[in-house]
C-alpha cells in the first residue's frame, strides 16, 4: 500500500506502466525535466530516458497527430497537453483521425493512444486555464473520455487507458490534484473503464457527477445525511461511452436525480445522462431530473471563479427541491 | 562531377541533369547590434544615440517596467495578485516595439510585453486587474483597437494577419505588429500566418521574443534552425536578428521595419535575442531545469545596464537623473497598485453582461441565479 495524492497516483501509473511495456512513451511539453507543470511526470524522464519521455516542441496539433503515428505502430503514446486550454489544436486529429482509424481501416489500424490533460477550475489559475470542455470531446464517436475522481482511480483508470487498445482523452481534475491522500495499492492491477463507480450507497435519490466535483457531492451528501437524507452517489468516470445502465439502475432505485457538473449547462455530459434517464428510466421517476452546473458564459477570471462554480450548497438545494416534489 | 564508376550504366540525360543542378535559392540572416555589453558603439549608431531626450524615454520604459514586474512579483507572493509572467530581462524589446509604433497601428501582445503595452496606453492598473482575474483589465482604455495579451501561444499570428488585411482592404497606412516567443515559432499558427502574410503582402511586423525559454524547453530542443528569423525566409518574408538586449538597435531596426512596412504592404519578421532572467511564471521554479550559471552568465549583458553605461559615458546621464527616475517610477506604480487593490469585484451576472452584445433570453434565467451568488472575497 502506498498513500499518494491523485497527480502522485497518475505518476505511479505512469512510472509503472512504462516499466511493464517498453511500447509506452510520455510526451508533451515541459514533461521531462520539469515533470510536467503539476509533475505528473516527475522523475520519469531521470527513470526511462529522453527517448521515453520526451520533451516536445510547443506543436499541440502535432503533439496530437505524433500520437496517432505511433499508436498505430503499436506504440502505446501517452502524450500531455498542459492544460485542457491548449487541448484544441490536437481536435482535428482526435476527431479526424484517432477517433476513425480503427472504423476507416476496417480495424488494420488502430489508435492505442492516451491524452492526457488537466482541467477544470478553482485554482485561480490564468485565462484560458480553467475551463471543462469534456463535452466537446465525449460528442466525438470512437474514443473514450475518462476523468479520474480519488487517487486510486486516476491509478486504476489510467493502467485502463493505457491499456486500451483505442483513443482515450484522460482529463484530470487538477483542483483535487493534492486535496488528498488515499492508500492505494499498487498491484499494477488497471480498474475497469465504461463503467459508473457508485461511491456510496442511498435510497433517497441519486447524485451523478464526476471530476472534481465528484468531491463538492459526496460533501453535499454528507450533509444530508445529517439531515437524514441518504443520497447515492455516482462517480460517472468514463464519460463516453456512458453506463447508462449502473445510472438507470440506481435511478429505478431512488426515483429522483441531480447531475452535478462544473461544466456550461447547455450540451454538457448532464443533458445527455438526462435524456438517458428520460428515455429508459421515465416510469422510475418520481421528480424532474435536476442539474447544477456551470453556466453558459465564459469561465470568468479567478476574481468571479467561486461564483461560476458550482457548489455544495447548490447540490444540497437540488437535492431538498426534488425531493419535495410530489 | 565525375562520374562515380558503376554497373549501371548511366543514360546521357541523367549525367547532363545532375551537371547542370545549379543553387536556386539561398539566404542570409543578418544580426543587428548597435552596442556592446558595456555600452560601448560597436556600429555606426543612429541619430537616436545621440539624442539625449529620447535616449532617456527609452530607459525610462524599460525601468518603469523593470519596477513594475518586481513589485508585481511581490504581490503574487503576498497573495495579492494571481500567477504573473515576468519580462524581467526583456524590457528592451517592447520598449523599442512601443516606442516606434504609431498610435493607430495595432498591437497584439503576448503575457511579456508590459513595456510595449504601456507605451500604448494601456495603464499598470489594467495589467494588475487582468493577473488579478478581472476581466476589465483587457478592456484599454487607451488603444483600443489592441489585441489583449494573448495566452493560447501563437494563436495571435493569425489575428495579425486579419488586422493587417483589414488595413490592406482600406488602404491605411497602418501595420500590425504581433509578438511571439521562441516557442511560439514551433507552433503551426506561427507557420501558416507567416505564409498568408507572405502570399498576399499583408502589412504585418512579426517580432519573436527569443529568450531562449519556453518554460524548461531550452530553444535547441525547439528547433534545428540556426535561427528563429530564417522561418520567415520560408515564407517568402524578410526576416532578420536583433540584440534584444540592446533597446537602441532594436529601436533603430523597428522603425525601419515599420516604415518598410508601411510604404510596401510587406511583412516582416525580426527575431530579439535576449534571454529571460525570472522564472517563466510565478508558479515556475527555473531552477529545476536550467542551471544558475547559465543565468548569471547573462546578467552582464542586461538591456537597462548597457544604455546606462552608453549614456553615462556620453554625459546625457547622472546618478541623480537616475534616482529621481526610480522615485518618478516608484510612485507611479505605488498609484497603480493602490487603485488596483481598491478596485471592487464585478459582480457575478457580470458573466454575462459582455457575453453577446444583447443577453439571449435563454440565458436571463442563469444570470438572476448568479446575481444571487456570493463572493469569496
Ligand atoms: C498553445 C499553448 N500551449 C501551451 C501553453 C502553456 N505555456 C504557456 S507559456 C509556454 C511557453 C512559451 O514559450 P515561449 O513561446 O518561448 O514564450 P515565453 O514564455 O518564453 O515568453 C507554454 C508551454 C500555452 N499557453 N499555449
Ligand atoms: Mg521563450
Amino acid at each position: 500500500m502506498t498513500e499518494v495524492n491523485l497527480v502522485e497516483a497518475v505518476n505511479l501509473a505512469l512510472a509503472q506502466e512504462m516499466a511493464a511495456d517498453d511500447d509506452v512513451l510520455v510526451m508533451g511539453e515541459d514533461v521531462g525535466i520539469n515533470g510536467g507543470v503539476f509533475r505528473a511526470t516527475i522523475n520519469l524522464q531521470k527513470q526511462f530516458g529522453t527517448t521515453r519521455v520526451v520533451d516536445t516542441p510547443l506543436s499541440e496539433a502535432v503533439i496530437g497527430g505524433m500520437a496517432i503515428g505511433m499508436a498505430a505502430q503499436g506504440m502505446k503514446p501517452v502524450a500531455e497537453i498542459q492544460f485542457m486550454g491548449f487541448i484544441y489544436p490536437t481536435i482535428d486529429q482526435i476527431l479526424n483521425h484517432a477517433s476513425r482509424l480503427r472504423n476507416r481501416t476496417r480495424g488494420r489500424l488502430s489508435c492505442p493512444m492516451v491524452l492526457r490533460a488537466p482541467f477544470g477550475g478553482g485554482i485561480h489559475a490564468p485565462e484560458h486555464h480553467s475551463e471543462s470542455t469534456e463535452a466537446m470531446f465525449a460528442h466525438i464517436p470512437g474514443i473514450r473520455v475518462v476523468i479520474p475522481s480519488s487517487p486510486a482511480r486516476a491509478y486504476g483508470l489510467l493502467l485502463a487507458a493505457i491499456r486500451d487498445p483505442d483513443p482515450v482523452v484522460f482529463l484530470e481534475p487538477k483542483r483535487i490534484y493534492r486535496i488528498a491522500k488515499q492508500e492505494i495499492e499498487a498491484s499494477g492491477e488497471a480498474l475497469p473503464l465504461d463503467t459508473c463507480f457508485v461511491l456510496r450507497e442511498g435510497s433517497d435519490i441519486t447524485l451523478i457527477t464526476w471530476g472534481a466535483m465528484t468531491h463538492d457531492t459526496l460533501q453535499a451528501a454528507d450533509a444530508l445525511t445529517e439531515e437524514g437524507i441518504h443520497a447515492e452517489v455516482i462517480d460517472v468516470a468514463t464519460l463516453k461511452p456512458l453506463d447508462m445502465t449502473t445510472i438507470l439502475e440506481s435511478v429505478a432505485k431512488t426515483g429522483r436525480c441531480v447531475i452535478v457538473h462544473e461544466a456550461a449547462r447547455s450540451g454538457g455530459v448532464g443533458a445527455e445522462i438526462a435524456a438517458g434517464i428520460g428515455e429508459k428510466g421515465l416510469l422510475h421517476l418520481l421528480a424532474p431530473v435536476e442539474r447544477v452546473t456551470g453556466y453558459d458564459t465564459v469561465m470568468p477570471l479567478y476574481r468571479l471563479e467561486q461564483c461560476y462554480m458550482p457548489d455544495k450548497q447548490q447540490i444540497i438545494e437540488a437535492t431538498k427541491k426534488t425531493l419535495e416534489f410530489v | 562531377m565525375a562520374v562515380h564508376k558503376t554497373t549501371i550504366k548511366l543514360t546521357k540525360a541523367h549525367r547532363i541533369r545532375s551537371d547542370t543542378s545549379e543553387s536556386v535559392a539561398r539566404f542570409e540572416i543578418h544580426y543587428h547590434r548597435c552596442l556592446n555589453a558595456e555600452g560601448l558603439p560597436v556600429y555606426s549608431l543612429s541619430e537616436v544615440a545621440s539624442d539625449p531626450e529620447r535616449l532617456a524615454r527609452l530607459y525610462r520604459a524599460m525601468m518603469l517596467t523593470r519596477l513594475f514586474d518586481t513589485k508585481a512579483v511581490a504581490l503574487q507572493r503576498t497573495g495579492q495578485l494571481g500567477t504573473y509572467a515576468s519580462s524581467m530581462g526583456q524590457e528592451a524589446i517592447g520598449t523599442a516595439i512601443g516606442t516606434a509604433m504609431r498610435p493607430d497601428d495595432v498591437l497584439l501582445p503576448t503575457y511579456r510585453e508590459y513595456a510595449a503595452q504601456f507605451l500604448r496606453g494601456v495603464s499598470m492598473t489594467e495589467i494588475l486587474l487582468y493577473w488579478g482575474g478581472d476581466e476589465r483589465g483587457m478592456n484599454y482604455q487607451q488603444s483600443r483597437e489592441d489585441f489583449p495579451i494573448s495566452v493560447p501561444v501563437a494563436s495571435q499570428t493569425a489575428h495579425a494577419v486579419g488586422v493587417a488585411y483589414a488595413f490592406k482592404y482600406r488602404k491605411q497606412p497602418r501595420v500590425a505588429v504581433c509578438i511571439l516567443g521562441d516557442g511560439g515559432t514551433s507552433k503551426g499558427d506561427f507557420y501558416e500566418s507567416l505564409n498568408i502574410a507572405g502570399v498576399w503582402k499583408l502589412p504585418v511586423l512579426f517580432v519573436v521574443n527569443n529568450n531562449r525559454w519556453a518554460i524548461s524547453v531550452a530553444r535547441e530542443q525547439q528547433t534545428a534552425a540556426t535561427t528563429l528569423a530564417q522561418k520567415a525566409i520560408a515564407a517568402g518574408i524578410r526576416g532578420e536578428q536583433v540584440d534584444g538586449n540592446d533597446v537602441i538597435a532594436l529601436y533603430d531596426r523597428m522603425r525601419l521595419a515599420l516604415a518598410r512596412i508601411r510604404d510596401t504592404h510587406e511583412p516582416m519578421l525580426i527575431e530579439a535575442l535576449t534571454y529571460r532572467m525570472c522564472d517563466h511564471t510565478t508558479a515556475d521554479d527555473a531552477s529545476r531545469y536550467r542551471p544558475d550559471e547559465e543565468v548569471e552568465a547573462q546578467r552582464v549583458y542586461d538591456p537597462m545596464h548597457r544604455l546606462k553605461r552608453y549614456m553615462l559615458n556620453n554625459g546625457y546621464w547622472d546618478e541623480h537623473k537616475e534616482q529621481q527616475l526610480n522615485k518618478a517610477c516608484i510612485d507611479e506604480i505605488e498609484a497603480a497598485v493602490k487603485a488596483y487593490l481598491e478596485t471592487p469585484p464585478q459582480s457575478p451576472q457580470s458573466m454575462f453582461d459582455y457575453l453577446y452584445e444583447d443577453l439571449p433570453d435563454a440565458l436571463k434565467v442563469q444570470r438572476a441565479h448568479a446575481a444571487g451568488r456570493k463572493r469569496d472575497d
